[in-house]
């Protein structure tokens, strides 16, 4: 079967009904999805995630989330969201807004954080809500009998969203680190001894991801062995004003907008998958500029970073007198 | 010993490095002949306090200044194939951190290279050093046979005796470099064997 044909710049969408939401901790809550076609979901690997559109009063949020339902269960997609009041809104709208039989639209699963199936074994790291990815790496992992094991940070027992779940199904291979109880995560420990040929993989807050990545560094492990994922919310800003040359428009982005969705306010289809700064789609040229770039993704090279050539419109900013983009 | 400059080719040629200081567990070190060299430049006591060198002496008298580093262990062979069972018990044994280091003719970290990969290390984080001998572990694409240490081009399969073109495409899974018959239209033709970097 060919992939579909895109008519947009953006990931194709899929119309759902929202069949259940499951309060899991008190700021986690599951949302599951069915086709509104009543049709099967399209396969998904473990780690993919799919960007949730949310109609809040005339703006669209649009918001990536990870797949955490069984990569084998095609009936339902299951996404699990935890509510930032400090937020740019998205999960509150989430929780707030959204119930039981709603209407929405998903994009079709990406997957920029998938296992490797090199590996001979899996060790995950997940700091809070970081879990979800790994949820349906576990399910897909089972499927094939693969060799993992998962290391799970939370502040509490109360907190720690599926943990309960997880120690059931799989005593012998899930372990959960309580940080309220002085419990921290011994990753180099952990590290040593994985027999070789061994991949490792983090999901969490930054400062955790970059400790895992830290340490197995230090310890020799190869960069192509370790994997990680972060979404970074698009941070708000001093409004700035571009020129969007092939559109022939000038726009202004708003203190909490990013630039990519200013662009999509003015109805330009701008290319975008994650819009977590991590996927590299929509990386955009710069035609002149004049100012300094606050480069947030996790796509650009140093060197292109620094070039002052390229943006990445999903979480970079701008500050300065003028600025071109080729869009 | 002088470093030999391989000119440049085709994508499928691979390209050997130099050894540099990384961080690791440990350190495993598979030579053959000069690639001791490469070995001894590189050595410090910390680094030789866990290293494992396994050296394949192809005639060599190298032994003695390795086995003055000091290594952990250290293992001395006639050949490869000796070598084999060994490298492969290392491998099945290590951990995530070990550093995999080859030297010496590329037949031997071309079969290094190989069974590290097998085991699970990615070839990117093998380091590689050439030195020694140029010559070539060459496949035969028509007998499947190997001939060791060829030198020049063209040259006699040592199994089917067909005349051999030396080619630069490369196999990484069978650690050599493919052969191909040259007199195939027109048998007998066969240019005079010069040296291969000729």
């Amino acid at each position: 079967m060919s992939a579909p044909q895109k008519a947009k710049a953006g990931p194709e969408e899929i119309p759902v009904i929202v069949s259940a939401v499951v309060p899991v901790t008190d700021h986690v809550t599951r949302f599951e999805f069915t086709r509104s076609d009543g049709a099967d979901f399209p396969p998904f690997s473990g780690g993919a995630h799919t960007v949730v559109s949310m109609k809040d009063e005339g703006r669209t949020r649009l918001n990536p989330y990870s797949l955490m339902s069984d990569p084998a269960d095609l009936s339902t997609y299951a996404i699990s969201v935890r509510r930032e009041d400090d937020g740019r809104g998205g999960s509150l709208f989430m929780h707030t807004k959204v119930s039981q039989g709603d209407a929405m639209t998903i994009t079709y699963p990406v997957t920029l954080f998938s296992v490797d199936q090199r590996a001979k074994k899996h060790v995950f790291f997940a700091g809070g809500i970081g879990i979800t990815p790994f949820l349906s790496m576990i399910g897909q992992l089972e499927h094939s009998n693969g060799n993992w094991e998962l290391h799970y940070a939370a502040r509490t027992p109360e907190s720690a969203v599926y943990a309960d779940m997880l120690l059931m199904k799989f005593p012998t291979k899930v372990s959960v680190y309580y940080s309220g109880k002085g419990d921290r995560i011994p990753f180099g420990t952990l590290l040593e001894g994985q027999p070789l040929g061994t991949h490792t993989y983090v999901c969490g807050p930054a400062r955790f991801t970059e400790h895992l990545r830290d340490t197995a560094t230090q310890k020799g492990w190869p960069a192509s062995h370790i994997h990680s994922e972060e979404f970074t919310a698009p941070a708000p800003g001093e409004p700035f004003t571009v020129r969007l040359c092939k559109s022939d428009k000038t726009i202004t982005v708003g203190e909490h907008e990013s630039l990519l969705e200013a662009i999509e306010r003015e109805k330009i289809d701008a290319p975008f998958m994650c819009r977590g700064g991590s996927c590299g789609q929509c990386e955009t040229r710069v035609v002149s500029a004049n100012g300094e770039f606050i480069h947030r993704d996790h796509w650009l090279d140093e060197s292109d970073a620094e070039s002052g050539t390229k943006i990445m419109p999903c979480v970079s900013r701008f500050i300065g007198s003028k600025l071109e983009l080729d869009l | 010993m002088s470093k030999f400059e391989f000119p440049p080719s085709i994508k499928s040629r691979p390209v050997w490095g130099t050894f540099e200081e990384r961080k690791g567990s440990a350190f495993l070190f598979i030579a053959d002949a000069e690639g001791a060299d490469a070995i001894i430049d590189i050595a410090t006591p910390d680094l030789m306090a866990k290293a494992h060198i396994i050296f394949i002496n192809r005639g060599t008298d190298y032994a003695e200044k390795l086995r003055a580093l000091a290594p952990a262990q250290f293992y001395e062979g006639p050949s490869y194939d000796a070598a084999l069972s060994r490298i492969k018990r290392v491998l099945s044994d290590a951990k995530m951190g070990i550093q995999v280091y080859l030297s010496g003719t590329e037949s031997l970290m071309g079969q290094a290279a190989n069974e590290a990969t097998l085991a699970g290390v990615p070839l990117a984080s093998i380091q590689t050093e050439h030195r020694g001998s140029t010559a070539r572990r060459m496949q035969c694409v028509h007998c499947k046979g190997f001939t060791e240490d060829v030198e020049t081009d063209p040259f006699q399969c040592s199994h089917c005796g067909l005349n051999l073109f030396v080619r630069d495409h490369y196999s990484r899974r069978l650690a050599a470099y493919q052969a191909v018959c040259i007199d195939a239209e027109d048998p007998g033709n066969v240019p005079p064997s010069k040296g291969i970097y000729e």
